[in-house]
Parts: C-alpha cells; sequence; structure tokens
C-alpha cells in the first residue's frame, strides 16, 4: 500500500467502476462490498439514517453474488492498487469456498465480515462467539494463500477474546470496528424508520469507541490491527494509528466529506509528520501507548 | 465537495393533489429547504418504502410529481390532501442553466424535473418538445407554455402533434432554429438518442439520469454508472460527461447491484 488509508467495507465498493472512483480519490487500497454466495437484495428501503454525527444504515448485504463479481473484479483491478475481497457467509466451508473465488479473482488479501449487525444469520451473528470465528479461519487459512483479515464487531464485551480467538487461528490481521448495531425511531410516523428496524451507526459517533477497541486489540495481540469508525480527516485518522492501528479504513466519510476523503488525510498526515519530525508512519503507530 | 451533509427526515402534510393524466398525481406540500431544479428527494411512506422522486415544484411550496409505476408510487398517488409522507433531502446535482436559447426535451414524466429549470429561465429563450405515447398521456403541456415562447408535443401514434417520438421532433425542431442548450429528462432511450443528436449538431446538453437507488446520500454504491453516483454527482449530468459512460443507454442494475441490459 502506498500510503494507510483504505476504502472500508460496504461504501461504493459493489461495482468495478465505483471501486476506480474510490481510487482516484486516494486509497491505498480498497475493500469491496461483502459479497456472499448468491444474489441477495438486502432490505427494503428505508435503509438509511442521516445524523448530526454519523449514519445510521441498515442495507442487508444487498450483492450480486460471486459468480457475477468476478466482472467487478476485473474492472476494480485497473486502479493499480491493492484490493481486498470482504465475504460473508453462514458456515466456515461457505466463507472458505467465497475467499477462494476472490482469490482467483485477483483478491490482494481477504476481509471476513464477522461484524454486520443488521443480517439475519451472517455476520455479527456468528462473530460474537470465539469458537465459531476461529473454526472460520481457519477453514479460510486452509483454502487461500493470500492473507485474511477478520473484521470484527463492537457489539460485544468478548471483543479481545474473539480477537485472540481469530489470531490464534492464524488471522493476518484485525479490521475494528464495524458499525454499532442502533435504531431510530421517528416520532411522526411512531416507527422505527429502517425497514430492519435494526441497523448500525457509523461516522464521527461511533469514533470514540472504535479508537478504544483499537487500543485494547494493540495491547492484547501481536497481528496488525486496521482501524475502521469515523475517520474522516487527518486528526481522526492519526488518532487510530496512534491507538495502534497500522491503516485506517474510511466509509462514512465518503458521504460525508467526500471522494477526495483519502487524498485530504494523507496530504494532511504528511503535514504533521513533516511538522513534528516523523520520516516513516510507523513511527507513529501505538505512539499513545505508555 | 467539501460541505457536510446533515439531511434529516423532515414529515410534510400534503395540501393539494391533482391528477395530471390518469396515473399520474401531483402532490404539493409546505416545506422550506432549499432546493435547485433537478434535485430530487427521498419520499418515505411509513410501512411501504422510501424511493427518490424529483421536485417539480420549488420554492416553499415545493411538490413532486408520481407515475404509478409499482408498489410505492401506487402508495404515493393514493395519498390525499391532509396525509403525510416523510422525506429527506433534497440530494444531487441538477440543472446548470446558463443563459442563452435552449431547447427543453421532456418524455414521459421527464417534465416534471425540467419544469423548474424552465422557470427560471425567461421565457423567450426556451423552446421545448414534449413526448408521450398519446395524447392523453401528455404531461404538463400548459404549464410549459407559460415558461416556453414555442412548445410542440410529439405522439408515437399520432393522437395529437408530431407523428413520431420526442428526439425525431427535436431534429425537426433543431433544423429550424439554433439551439445554445438542450435539456431533457425522460427514459433513458430517449436520452440516449437525444444525447447522440446533440453530439451530431455540436450542442451542449445536461440530462437527468435515474437507476435503481437505495440509500441516496452517496453511499452505498447501488445508483453507481462508470463509478459516478446518480444520487451524487447526478441525477444531471453533462453531455461530455455521458460521452465517457459506457453504461449510459447500455446497462442498469437490479436490486442485488446485478447488471442488465437496457
Amino acid at each position: 500500500m502506498e500510503n494507510p488509508t483504505m476504502l472500508a467495507s460496504g461504501i461504493m465498493g459493489e461495482t468495478g467502476g465505483s471501486l476506480l472512483a474510490m481510487a482516484k480519490g486516494g486509497a491505498g487500497a480498497l475493500v469491496t462490498k461483502s459479497i456472499g454466495s448468491v444474489p441477495r437484495q438486502g432490505h427494503k428501503n428505508p435503509t438509511l439514517v442521516e445524523l448530526e454525527f454519523g449514519y445510521m444504515n441498515a442495507m442487508g448485504l444487498p450483492n450480486p453474488g460471486i459468480e457475477a463479481f468476478g466482472e467487478e473484479m476485473y474492472e476494480a483491478s485497473k486502479a493499480g492498487i491493492p484490493i481486498v475481497g470482504s465475504v460473508f457467509g453462514s458456515s466456515a466451508e461457505e466463507f472458505a469456498s467465497l475467499a477462494r473465488k476472490m482469490q482467483g479473482y485477483g483478491a490482494e488479501a481477504l476481509e471476513l465480515n464477522l461484524s454486520c449487525p443488521h443480517a439475519k444469520g451472517y455476520g455479527m451473528e456468528m462473530g460474537v462467539d470465539p469458537d465459531v470465528v476461529a473454526g472460520i479461519i481457519k477453514e479460510v487459512k486452509a483454502a487461500v494463500v493470500i492473507p485474511v483479515f477478520a473484521k470484527l464487531t463492537p457489539n460485544t464485551h468478548k471483543l479481545i477474546e474473539v480477537a485472540k480467538a481469530a489470531e490464534d487461528a492464524g488471522a493476518d490481521a484485525i479490521v475494528a470496528i464495524n458499525t454499532l448495531k442502533a435504531m431510530k425511531i421517528d416520532v411522526d410516523a411512531r416507527m422505527p424508520v429502517l425497514s430492519n428496524r435494526y441497523g448500525g451507526l457509523s461516522g464521527p459517533a461511533v469514533r470514540g469507541v472504535g479508537v478504544r477497541c483499537v487500543y485494547e486489540l494493540f495491547e492484547a495481540l501481536k497481528i496488525p490491527v486496521i482501524g475502521v469508525g469515523g475517520v474522516e480527516d487527518w486528526r481522526s485518522a492519526l488518532e487510530y494509528i496512534m491507538a495502534g492501528a497500522v491503516a485506517v479504513q474510511i466509509g462514512s466519510g465518503v458521504g460525508r466529506v467526500g471522494t477526495q476523503v483519502f487524498g485530504d488525510v494523507c496530504s494532511g498526515i504528511s503535514a504533521y509528520m513533516a511538522e513534528n519530525g516523523f520520516r516513516d508512519i510507523t513511527q507513529l503507530v501505538g505512539v499513545a501507548h505508555d | 465537495m467539501t460541505e457536510r451533509f446533515m439531511v434529516t427526515q423532515t414529515p410534510v402534510r400534503i395540501d393539494s393533489r391533482t391528477e395530471e393524466t390518469e396515473g399520474v398525481v401531483t402532490l404539493r406540500f409546505d416545506w422550506e429547504a432549499p432546493a435547485s431544479p433537478g434535485q430530487f428527494i427521498m419520499v418515505w411512506i411509513p410501512g411501504v418504502d422510501e424511493i427518490p422522486m424529483s421536485l417539480s415544484y420549488l420554492g416553499d411550496h415545493k411538490g413532486i410529481t408520481v407515475k404509478n409505476v409499482g408498489e410505492a408510487t401506487k402508495a404515493l398517488t393514493s395519498l390525499q390532501v391532509g396525509d403525510m409522507m416523510i422525506v429527506r433531502g433534497p440530494y444531487g446535482r441538477g440543472y446548470h442553466v446558463p443563459k442563452g436559447k435552449i431547447l427543453v426535451v421532456g418524455g414521459g414524466t421527464g417534465m416534471a424535473s425540467l419544469l423548474p429549470a424552465m422557470e427560471r429561465i425567461p421565457a423567450v429563450d426556451v423552446h421545448t418538445a414534449i413526448g408521450a405515447r398519446n395524447e392523453k398521456e401528455l404531461l404538463f403541456e400548459e404549464r410549459s407554455k407559460k415558461t416556453s415562447s414555442v412548445v410542440r408535443v410529439s405522439t408515437d401514434d399520432g393522437s395529437k402533434g408530431f407523428h413520431g417520438n420526442a428526439v425525431q421532433l427535436a431534429k425537426e425542431m433543431m433544423s429550424s432554429a439554433k439551439y445554445d442548450l438542450v435539456l431533457g429528462c425522460g427514459p433513458e432511450k430517449m436520452l440516449f438518442f437525444l444525447h447522440k443528436l446533440c453530439q451530431e449538431n455540436g450542442i451542449p446538453c445536461q440530462m437527468s439520469l435515474e437507476r435503481y437507488m437505495k440509500c441516496g446520500g452517496g453511499l452505498c454504491g447501488s445508483c453507481a454508472m462508470d463509478g459516478k453516483r446518480v444520487c451524487r454527482e447526478g441525477p444531471v449530468f453533462s453531455g461530455n460527461e455521458l460521452k465517457e459512460m459506457k453504461e449510459f443507454g447500455k446497462q442498469r442494475r437490479d436490486e442485488c447491484g446485478g447488471r442488465l441490459k437496457l
């Protein structure tokens, strides 16, 4: 990676063309939309609530299915930067089969979605059980040679336990955090806004939780941590890096700031480093720890 | 684009309902949000669905014009005066209308998005071509006359005006007048050929497109065309942008993001 910013999964990652547009915005790597075995429509609208400090969404993992996604991966590869294939499944075998196909499409790493809070039978429902997570990672590691990242949920008191299980099972990195399970009720309609009722909160509203999780994971793990949650400028990116993240992912920031957010974050970090006498970003990773 | 978006759901109450043609209804409501011509809003009918709709009236007394084509639009067209719907937006980039002589081409319900743009241009500079399948489906002819010095209509079956489609009519109008800009909104097949016509004649154009849309807020990518978000970089694209878009007139995507031929 040429810079420490990555496009987070779920944002502009469903088509080759949209992934290319994010590369143009300056991202160092791109994580695809989470892809499953078969085409999936996701939840009915409303799927998004805009809030002052972020978003709440319940897309419900819409995706064209792994077979159709090959064409999108081919197009995205023209970006010339690493593509991380995100996949979701309901069993270790399904994860492994999707992983194999993503590797075949040219993904340079895999991100396992063990954390979506709004799709029944997937994501977070599996990702809060350390044994289930370990089983999935072992199966995937046996199936592919590219690095495997586990994207974890903060919606559990067992985050560290789950992350350690992932590390022991062979995960190459942890990605934290996914969205916080949340709800928005419209007082005029007197009902939840999201058609799925529950959704995931993202954006600056969750940054404090994300930074705390990364800080804890950095202390508990040997493998690298990638930080996600409310990064939308160089300061918020540096918060994660100082907490221990080797890279940051940006999702909501694409909507709130614009597609140029990646480039903006990078130039801000460079200026900070020059001003403070740092020559390599790794000098800053985890500096907030004693 | 560095502005911060803070667009929350707002309940609005319908204070007028007009049946424009069969199955096409205009709903008006008070809503002070600033909006420019060609922008759209997300309209939520609680318990049913939330869909993107172009604004057909701007100002404080806004409006949408809905054609009944599915579950959500059926629910919308069934709403009566006094009923509530919940809106967010406005979203997207609308028409940018410079000074000059303008040809407006609207097909189907396309005039709904175009009229707010026309109403900001002095009437003497606007010529309008409205296309419909037949006389009964002709939309906003009277309203167009207030903002255009020339209004011509085309019908596929010849029941009124020019016998043919709106692009054929536009071609005829271009042969007798010189236009600085063409604005278009309607079925994509029509826009594809209108764009081609504009390119051949060297006339700049702007066209409003439509894609299946989930979030509306520039995040999910469900409406992306060649990497451009119809909800953010669109829905209005310039002729030069359209020239670079391989999917324009050729391909759309289903709810899963799968590719479909247009």
